[in-house]
């Protein structure tokens, strides 16, 4: 019963600011589909509209096919989660579930046993009498799902859900929101902030920023093949580095920047002529005692180190004073640098993307 | 009372209790015993008083089941009486009158002001609900008695409502509005709105408005949202709303008078007459108690009925 959702150039303005510019997406049924971007960049705006709580200014969303312009969030085949639930809090946990059944005119004993099966699946036996008031987070978190689940949407949208949870039950909650997808194979359209829940949960990200879609790809071409800046400093972390293209061959391209000349991956809408920077990931960069030969590698002194658990941070400075980070696994397979030590930065000149500046206005991602 | 002190010092804490204190014993429940006293005893030439005819007796509170006479019961909207098959004592009369159409008043203030509250709550543009309550307020700045009189003047049988009715052709010959107790009710529902409108919108605009689109979300049409989600919410709003018109209503001395009909006999015009016509101050105030502890019986009957508790109007 899962319906794929499309956007075909939906633009969103309130008075003469833009918040979503036309947005073009195709969302496949029983997709598990994250709109991910900082605060303000539109996600929110565009789940508004595909519920209906809000009409593009321009361009057609579709639902299952059919165009939803002028049709009702109450009469929409989409059930939104709210960022802070809105459960209903002066019903008991099972009129709440229920409430969309009751909607439609089910006798109480089908709404009821609708709701019992609903709170099976989410995993919460024996809550359908509690007021809302008594569930815990997580609970009440299962409770709106629940809710949700039981008009039997085509599409599920939800608005960062996960944002009030403390860590750990945030971490398992996504696995739980997964896993409810899979079972129910309702399309889930997923707002986020958090790198990491649409990295983790979703099958394919929309990276937004400043009301435009950036990219739109799996999370493994997310992180691996950030098609720019926005998008590579947005998703995971870099060492960055400011330059200028000077010659270009098959992919590769010759990085010139005030701490020497690098080889890296060219990324797209790229060339000579345009102000670019190289990112490469902490994870595949490394130090070393002496320039590694064939790779990239840059003199740095060792500033700092930190202590992550499972993941070391080596803090280090070229000289210009530049911040890099080189992320070593706590496996003991690495001796640490000592602080203050003189080291060579290396990384591969395939695991390096030199790309445009496009979509980072965000003063705080600048290097 | 240590954290008021440690706020504002002894002098100013003092000064205030002092002043509570004042007027809570002093205008407030000193007066109220001096009645509650006055009550008890016979309207006595100043001679008999303190001799062995002034007594504490109930018979000022029995003064008010006495004259049985033929029951002239007004319905709401009514233009004739029903005359009711039982004779009942007039000033019963005159007081169920009076609940009843404080409850009419109540009602109808309700409906009125519900719509308006949720508008100016969750509808409107933020932006211009400063504006609209200036409006709502302003008529308040004038003095109830005018306001009354203004109403007056408009049900008048040749004043302006009945003369632009018939000049646009709405109605073909003047309507006498102001029969039984409908220009009553029309200047209470007038002058306590007000009162109606502010707890319920406060109440309406503490919803969380994610809880009205998740209704919506839902797939709840407007009216359910409303029954399901708003009101519950709302209900400590409505229930005082509701309280303080009905207590306003039924103590109201100025509209009942300004607005009368011939017939529409209010109760505190009763105990109005025996206080400051008869000069009887011992009956006035035993009919004065009456009215309140009734109202008060009749309120707390009524959160019984519609399940509302003391605390969510304190609130």
């Amino acid at each position: 019963m899962s319906a794929g959702v499309d956007l075909q150039n939906v633009s969103c303005d309130f008075g003469k600011f833009r918040a979503v510019d036309k947005a073009n997406v195709s969302i496949k049924p029983g997709e598990f589909f994250s709109f991910l971007g900082p605060s303000g960049c539109g996600k929110t705006t565009i789940l508004r509209m595909v519920s209906g709580f809000i009409d593009p200014s321009e361009g057609q969303i579709r639902i299952g096919g059919q165009d939803m312009n002028g049709i009702r969030p109450n009469k929409r085949p989409t059930a939104l989660i709210f960022q802070n639930l809105a459960l209903f809090p002066l019903m008991p946990v099972w009129e709440n579930i229920s409430f969309g059944l009751e909607v439609r005119g089910a006798s109480k004993d089908v709404r009821r046993a609708k709701a019992e099966e609903l709170l099976k699946l989410v995993d919460l036996h024996d809550s359908a009498d509690k007021a809302i008031s008594q569930l815990s987070g997580g609970q009440k978190q299962r409770v709106a799902i629940a809710r949700a689940l039981a008009v039997e949407p085509s599409v599920m949208l939800l608005d960062e859900p996960l944002s009030a949870l403390d860590l750990k039950l945030r971490q398992h909650m996504r696995a739980e929101l997964r896993a409810i997808q899979k079972r129910t194979k309702v399309t889930f359209i997923y707002i986020t902030h958090d790198q990491g829940e649409a990295l983790a949960m979703s099958d394919r990200v929309a990276v937004m920023s400043q009301g435009k879609i950036q990219q739109i790809s799996t999370p493994q071409e997310i992180y691996n093949a950030p098609v720019n800046g926005f998008v590579a400093s947005f998703v995971g972390e870099n060492n960055i580095f400011k330059g200028k293209v000077t010659s270009i061959d098959s992919g590769r391209c010759s990085f010139e920047t005030d701490v020497g000349a690098f080889t890296a991956a060219l990324g797209p809408a790229v060339d000579a002529s345009t102000i670019a920077r190289l990112y490469v990931r902490p994870e595949y960069s490394r130090l070393q005692a002496a320039p590694a030969g064939g790779a990239n590698s840059i003199p740095v002194t060792v500033t700092d180190i930190s202590f992550e658990g499972n993941f070391i941070h080596v803090h280090a400075a070229d000289r210009t004073g530049r911040h890099l980070t080189v992320e070593t696994r706590n496996d003991g397979s690495v001796t640490l640098p000592a602080i203050g030590s003189a080291q060579y930065l290396c990384f591969d000149a395939a695991t390096a993307r030199v790309l445009a500046d496009q979509g980072m206005k965000d003063p705080g991602i600048d290097e | 009372m240590s954290e008021l002190l440690r706020r504002y010092g002894h002098t100013l804490t003092w000064t205030f209790v002092a002043l509570t204190a004042f007027w809570l014993l002093v205008l407030v429940i000193l007066p109220q015993l001096y009645l509650l006293e006055e009550s008890f005893r016979l309207y006595l030439p100043l001679a008999d008083i303190g001799g062995p005819r002034d007594v504490y007796t109930l018979a000022n509170y029995r003064s008010a089941f006495e004259q049985p006479m033929e029951w002239k019961f007004w319905l709401p909207f009514a233009s004739k009486p029903v005359i009711l098959p039982i004779e009942a004592p007039i000033r019963v009369q005159v007081f169920v009158h009076t609940l009843l159409y404080s409850t009419v008043t109540t009602v109808i203030t309700l409906v009125l002001c519900y719509p308006v509250a949720y508008y100016l709550a969750k509808v409107a543009n933020p932006k211009n609900v400063p504006l609209l309550f200036v409006g709502l307020l302003v008529p308040m700045w004038v003095s109830e008695i005018l306001r009354a009189f203004a109403w007056f003047i408009i049900l008048a049988f040749k004043g302006p409502l009945n003369m632009a009715l018939v000049n646009i052709g709405v109605i073909d010959s003047p309507i006498r509005w102001m029969t039984g107790f409908n220009s009553v009710t029309f200047g209470l529902v007038y002058v306590y709105l007000l009162f109606m409108l502010l707890p319920i919108y406060s109440a309406i605009q503490s919803l969380d408005t994610n809880q009205i689109e998740a209704a919506k979300d839902l797939g709840a049409p407007g009216w359910r949202t409303h029954w399901r989600v708003i009101i519950p919410h709302s209900k400590p709003g409505i229930a005082s709303g509701c309280v303080m018109v009905f207590m306003l209503a039924a103590g109201s001395i100025l509209v009942p008078t300004l607005l009368a009909s011939t017939q529409s006999r209010w109760f505190t015009e009763i105990i109005q007459q025996a206080m400051f016509e008869s000069q009887d101050w011992n009956t006035g105030s035993a009919y004065a108690f009456m009215l309140l502890v009734t109202c008060t019986v009749f309120v707390i009957l009524a959160m019984r009925v519609f399940r509302v508790k003391l605390s969510d109007i304190a609130r």
